[in-house]
């Protein structure tokens, strides 16, 4: 499945972008209205961009009653990207998604001004959002952590149902006079310099967790999209590359095809979770991987490479069918371990290596 | 909407300091007075915005200032050479205007020509910092041409509707004289149709989207570039 990253599209003044993705994630929405940081906010860099955006936003109250309608229209499914300064922020916006029909799935962004990427602080505001929605989480982090495996197994037990991988990264541009060229001094760092960290972050998080993936980081072509599957990413997000190439999405879906083809794999799916030594080339040995779910890229029900039937039964929705398995959840009490590893969930987590 | 189409590069000629680019226009559509397009500037990770300048038959021609790397890299390009191009975008000039003076400044002449066309080719004014610069006048036939130090906003009579682009000081010069006038204002820009919010500036006091709203907004509109490391304050907002 292809999505965009968050923040790197605006599905109102380009539907038609937005319509050649299999779901739509909207930029990170706050509690309230934020007008973003001073210009200039972006910055090119050798190998990417730096940006300062700000989280700049409607506010949930605005977002809700009037982008959300407008969006929902659009015919493709819609996944929210949730930031916030403390996890009652994070956890009301949930719970004020919670009954829209349409709304596909959540992604919290952790790497929010002031939000600790803490494995604790995280595992709590996924445990608080847990509590206060059925819709499918996802927990958005960045590499800047020191052990990303370790934040991915604490939101993993906070019950995240999946990780979307990997937000910016700091740095600073200067310009000729060696001043800062961004207003804010510093800014996020994206494009193709973040892909070794993504495939790094999506590899080690995968292993850990094993979690379904979202996959982003300087993805600018099918191959890349490639790498991250074989890292072990479920499904891609465009993000940098949208703003040099509006029609990214359907070019990086056709290259995707001959990028395995290359690689020799049959089909993309078969290309999930290559990189880990655990799994075998398909065909080698005369019989396929232990993998029955295909990515979903990869469409697929599984989460994890040793999913077993509890898992399937709560597996990922995808945004295209899902939702029908979203709404079968129960909301659960906060911090309810019942979806941790040491629940039932816990075989489909085992490093597969 | 936006859609990038690969267009081959059919002429590059050399217009005073600046290159005028000319593209294949295959299936796209020149646009309005004042639209731009994103060019993809060869070894450079994002597009840059320019102005139509002209739409010979067939053609889409640019002109271009080489100020950085990705005007650099897209002044070295050569016939044959292939560029994506995304366009074209934003708002333009509007071309409702009953007494039209068009002001160019510098570079600012780009859009003029296209423009002029469409207007029937109105009255105009351009001043350049040199007379090299000035070169670029023979884009726009029986233009008054001033050179530094003397200002294009000298000698604009009223009674007209203006429709300008050019540097900072000289747009807000205009705004602050003629707040009807159409101004084509410039951001830095990564996307150039809205998904990126990095073009934002201060229009009617809120950060929006220059990209979006503009490029061509009227004077009372008057964008802020909100100070930055050495960025002047605008006025406005240093009165408010
Ligand atoms: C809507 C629009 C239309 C434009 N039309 C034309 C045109 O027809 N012809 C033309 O030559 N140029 C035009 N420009 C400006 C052109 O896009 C920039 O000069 C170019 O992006 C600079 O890229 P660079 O890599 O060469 O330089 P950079 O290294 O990016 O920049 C060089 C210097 O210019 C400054 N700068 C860069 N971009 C901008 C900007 N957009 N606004 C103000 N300062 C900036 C930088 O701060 C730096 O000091 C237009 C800009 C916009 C927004
Ligand atoms: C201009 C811009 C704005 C962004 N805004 C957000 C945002 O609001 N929320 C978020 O979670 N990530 C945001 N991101 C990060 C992207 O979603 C993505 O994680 C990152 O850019 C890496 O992917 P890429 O290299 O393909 O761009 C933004 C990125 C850019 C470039
Ligand atoms: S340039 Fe990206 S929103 Fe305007």
């Amino acid at each position: 499945m292809l999505l965009n990253a968050s923040g790197c599209l605006d599905a109102l003044a380009a539907p038609d972008v937005a319509r050649q993705l299999d779901a739509f994630v909207t930029k990170t929405i706050t509690p309230l209205p934020r007008e973003g940081n001073a210009p200039p906010r972006i910055a090119e860099t050798a190998h990417g961009m730096l940006n300062a955006i700000g989280l700049a936003n409607p506010g949930r109250e605005r977002f809700l009653a009037e982008q959300l309608p407008r969006l929902l229209e659009l015919g493709v499914p819609v996944w929210v990207s949730v930031g916030g300064f403390c996890a009652a922020d994070y956890a009301e916006t949930c719970a004020a998604l919670d009954g829209v029909d349409g709304v596909a799935a959540v992604e919290l962004n952790l790497s929010c001004p002031n939000v600790d990427e803490a494995a604790d602080s995280a595992a709590e505001i996924v445990a608080a959002c847990r509590a206060a929605t059925r819709l499918s989480l996802y927990a958005k982090l960045s590499a800047a952590h020191p052990d990303v495996a370790a934040v991915a197994r604490a939101v993993a037990q906070a019950g995240a149902d999946g990780l979307s991988l990997v937000n910016t990264l700091r740095g600073i541009a200067l310009d000729r006079a060696l001043r800062p060229v961004l207003a804010r001094g510093s800014g996020g760092l994206s494009g193709p310099s973040l892909k070794p960290l993504a495939l790094s972050a999506v590899h080690a998080c995968y292993a850990a967790t094993g979690l379904p993936i979202v996959g982003m980081g300087g993805v600018q072509t099918g191959r890349d999209a490639l790498e991250l599957l074989a890292c072990g990413a479920r499904d891609v997000a465009l993000g940098t590359v949208l703003f040099a190439d509006p029609d990214a999405p359907r070019r990086v879906r056709a290259e995707l095809h001959d990028a395995a083809a290359e690689a020799g794999v049959a089909s993309p799916e078969d290309a999930f979770a290559l990189a880990h030594a655990s799994r075998k080339r398909p065909g080698k040995d005369g019989k396929r991987p232990s993998l029955n779910a295909p990515g979903a890229l990869v469409r697929s029900a599984g989460r994890g490479p040793l999913e077993d039937a509890s898992a399937r039964a709560r597996s990922l929705p995808r945004p295209a069918h899902g939702r029908a398995q979203a709404r079968e959840r129960r909301p659960r009490p906060a911090g309810a371990a019942e979806e941790g590893p040491q629940g039932g969930q816990g075989s489909d987590r085992a490093d597969p290596r | 909407m936006p859609r990038a189409h690969r267009r081959r590069v059919v002429g590059a000629e050399r217009v005073g300091p600046y290159t005028l680019l000319r593209l294949d226009r295959g299936p796209l559509d020149p646009g309005a007075p004042g639209q731009f397009f994103m060019l993809e500037a060869p070894g450079r990770p994002l597009p840059r915005p320019f102005s139509l300048c002209l739409a010979p038959p067939g053609e889409l021609a640019f002109l271009i200032e080489p100020v950085g790397p990705g005007t650099e890299a897209l002044c070295a390009l050569e016939p044959g050479d292939e560029i994506r191009v995304v366009g074209p975008l934003g708002r333009g000039y509007r071309l409702d205007v009953a007494r039209p003076l068009l002001v160019g400044g510098g570079i600012g002449i780009a859009p003029l020509p296209w423009l002029s066309q469409a207007l029937g080719r109105p009255p105009a004014v351009l001043g350049f910092r040199t007379a090299a610069h000035a070169e670029a006048a023979a884009l726009l036939p029986g233009a008054e041409v001033v050179v530094d130090p003397v200002l294009v906003t000298d000698g604009i009579p009223s009674g007209l509707d203006l429709l300008a682009c050019g540097p900072e000081p000289m747009l807000r010069a205009l705004a602050a004289r003629w707040p009807e006038a159409q101004l084509a204002w410039e951001a830095p820009m990564a996307c150039g149709y809205g998904a990126c919010y990095g073009c934002a500036v201060r229009i009617d006091g809120e950060l929006k989207r220059l990209c979006v709203e503009g490029p061509v907004l009227s004077g009372h509109r008057l964008v802020c570039h909100v100070p930055g490391p050495g960025r002047e304050t605008c006025p406005k907002e240093a009165a408010a």
